[in-house]
């Protein structure tokens, strides 16, 4: 029995990871399997945004902000860098002994990796002028930035031409360069042309890394430092944590997955545009994060999964009753209010899955009361 | 009067005829805040909602035909829609946010979202995605100024939101309820123990609060189209200005939302396309936010240990 409960976590995840690989084989439903790949890119972007407004207790509302910039950063990896050395994507499909599924990856991880990181680094410049204060000040910052980063995308026809004639003088190839990256971008029309490289596997096999890399950050010495800052950050203080580094590394973390979760949505949408990374979005996330639960990664999970499911069902079962599709988003927010009402904390506020938590933590919580 | 002169006056008023339905609705936003420190993100769409309930109740009064000259026609529809959206505003925080008060600052955010969400969607659902315009409740004019056109919209809109603003100062500054607001702001603890119902004070700051967007509503309504999303972008704009202005600070947010007012007019006059006001009004409050964070008003907030 000990055997099976030490390796009760290994087990559930390569089983969740084998079903990813193997249920598309078994011609399951396209939309279904569409679905479920949102189900795991949300559960990325929920437990990233949990990680500060939940463990960290700050509000930051504009986590689709650094989605869309690892969706753009990805996606041009994938259409205008990588072909030029590697060929198309495609092409790579008919590599031998690794299969198709697995091929995919060649282009799929490298872009991942690479929009995580550029948009870790936006997290970093953002992170510096934001945590001078407490409070609501990081709101409406990443609010701000949420605005600013969309704009931008959808001016970036007019940006990169400018850009464009400033360096002209310098380097006319590089100047071309600008103007045709800043095409690709394609201002308001978004852009387009990358392969469907992101599938059940790949996602699943992304959360599983995401969550895994979370719970450990957060159960680290350096995570138990995220979590005093939430619950006095005075206190902390006191005790040496450098509390505005912790604030720094935790919001560079949490963008970094954001980040994540964009790359593979560019790849499954296989079109981006600059529309679907408003602020409806960031409050799409911040309603998964708030409806699991803050400061929980089962929370998140289950958050992510009930909302966007629950969506879908709507979806199907509101013209059912004769009513316009409207409905849904009036349905979906009563719920969530009700929900509020009677559960501040959300589904699982502040507790965790006991398979998430390290062994040394699971005896503290047993001796411990239980949270109000 | 030469060309660049007529062109700077000409945005100038339309900047202030912006502006002042910012400022009315930041108003909103700040008070909440001042009292609650929540941030009442439903408040956009309580504005959007104001439009709708002064549309109908201009377009009921119109069909009775009661020969009313357009002036007591003009004010009962102000009356109305502030009635109705100052009691919405009330059952809202009576029943979503009231029972949060003890609970994380952030569900009470969360739930705000949420109903704001539901009173897009269901406006929608019930009357629509056709654009409407209030119709016309005095007559209209556009006069020629050697050169500066100013129609009476301009006028009425600019001159009603200065009276309620100064009569809203007046309200804080003078009042009992008034001064229990700013009592109840500058100490949650102590002021309930001095005998002021603070409920009851919570509920005429929703109340004052989603009533002066009504009068937002309603000239925002006559001057241009409403529907259903529209609370979303101007609820934003809103929102910064009473951030610009300092927020919790009643003058400041009157100030912030002329400064907006100005940014989203002077955008399109310096820069190739009115798409980059987002950019440039957001850029200057991430700016003003690193140099001053409390605002242009507002005090910077001492935590005690």
């Amino acid at each position: 029995m000990t055997l099976l409960k030490t390796w009760q976590m290994p087990i559930i995840l390569g089983m969740v990871l084998l079903l990813a690989l193997f249920l598309p084989q078994m011609q399951l439903n396209l939309y279904v399997q569409m679905v479920l790949m949102y189900v795991g890119i949300n559960i990325i972007l929920t437990a990233s945004l949990n990680l500060v407004n939940g463990y960290m207790g700050e509000f930051s509302v504009g986590h689709a902000a650094f989605m869309a910039i690892g969706a753009y950063a990805s996606s041009i990896l994938t259409v205008l860098i990588l072909p030029r050395r590697w060929g198309p994507a495609e092409a790579l499909r008919v590599l031998p002994v690794i299969g198709p599924e697995l091929a995919n990856g060649v282009y799929l991880v490298p872009a991942v990796l690479v929009g995580g990181a550029i948009a870790a680094v936006a997290g970093l410049v953002l992170a510096f002028p934001s945590f001078k204060t407490r409070g609501d000040y990081l709101a409406i910052v990443t609010l701000a930035f949420n605005m600013i980063v969309k704009s931008l995308l959808e001016n970036s026809g007019d940006i990169g031409g400018l850009v464009a004639r400033l360096i002209a003088p310098l380097s006319t190839s590089l100047s071309a360069d600008v103007l045709r990256l800043s095409d690709a971008v394609g201002g308001p029309r978004g852009l387009l042309g990358m392969s469907k490289l992101t599938s059940l596997f790949w996602v699943y096999l992304w959360v599983i890394v995401s969550l895994f890399a979370m719970r450990n950050f957060i159960f680290s010495n350096f995570g138990r430092g995220v979590v005093s800052i939430r619950e006095d950050e005075t206190a902390a203080g006191l005790v040496s944590v450098n509390t505005r580094q912790v604030k720094v590394l935790t919001f560079v973390i949490s963008s970094f997955f954001a980040g994540v979760a964009g790359g593979l949505f560019a790849h499954v949408l296989q079109f981006i545009n600059p529309r679907s990374f408003t602020i409806l979005k960031s409050t799409d996330i911040l309603v998964m994060v708030y409806l699991g639960g803050i400061g929980s990664l089962m929370g998140s999970i289950l958050g992510a999964a009930v909302f966007t499911i629950l969506l879908e069902v709507l979806r199907e079962v509101i013209p059912l009753v004769g009513l316009s599709e409207v409905w849904r988003w009036v349905v979906g927010p009563l719920l969530l209010v009700t929900l509020m009402i009677f559960r501040p904390r959300g589904i699982m506020g502040l507790r965790e899955f006991k398979g998430f938590l390290p062994k040394e933590e699971e005896v503290k919580l047993e001796a411990a009361p239980a949270p109000p | 009067m030469p060309q660049p002169v007529t062109t700077l006056v000409q945005q100038t008023l339309n900047a202030l005829q912006v502006g002042s339905v910012y400022a009315l609705i930041a108003l909103g936003y700040t008070m909440v805040y001042g009292i609650l420190t929540m941030i009442n993100f439903a408040h956009g769409d309580i504005f959007m909602v104001s439009t709708y309930l002064g549309f109908f109740a201009a377009a009921w009064l119109l069909g009775l035909a009661l020969n009313m000259p357009l002036l007591v026609i003009f004010l009962s529809t102000l009356l109305l829609a502030m009635i109705g959206t100052a009691t919405l505003a009330v059952i809202i925080e009576r029943v979503a946010y009231k029972p949060l008060r003890q609970a994380p600052r952030i569900s009470a955010v969360i739930t705000a979202l949420g109903v704001g969400i539901f009173l897009e969607n269901f406006t929608l659902a019930v009357i629509g995605p056709e654009p409407r315009t209030i119709p016309p409740l005095f007559p209209l004019v556009n006069l020629n100024l050697s050169g500066v056109f100013v129609s009476t919209i301009q006028i009425v809109i600019i001159g009603v939101s200065v009276i309620v603003m100064i009569i809203l100062d007046t309200i804080v500054r003078r009042s009992m309820t008034g001064m229990a607001m700013r009592a109840i702001s500058f100490d949650k603890t102590i002021v309930p123990l001095m005998g002021v119902p603070v409920d009851r004070i919570i509920s005429a700051t929703f109340a004052l609060g989603s009533a002066i967007a009504a009068v937002g509503g309603i000239l925002y309504g006559m001057a241009y189209q409403l529907d259903p999303y529209m609370g979303i972008r101007i609820g934003w704009w809103a929102f910064i200005s009473a951030v610009v202005g300092g927020i919790g600070n009643i003058r400041g947010a009157m100030i912030g939302g002329y400064i907006l007012g100005f940014v989203e007019i002077f955008t399109p006059v310096f820069l190739p396309s009115s798409t980059y006001r987002d950019f440039v009004a957001f850029s200057l409050l991430l700016l003003l936010l690193v140099f001053r964070p409390t605002g242009i008003l507002g005090r910077p907030i001492v935590q005690k240990v």
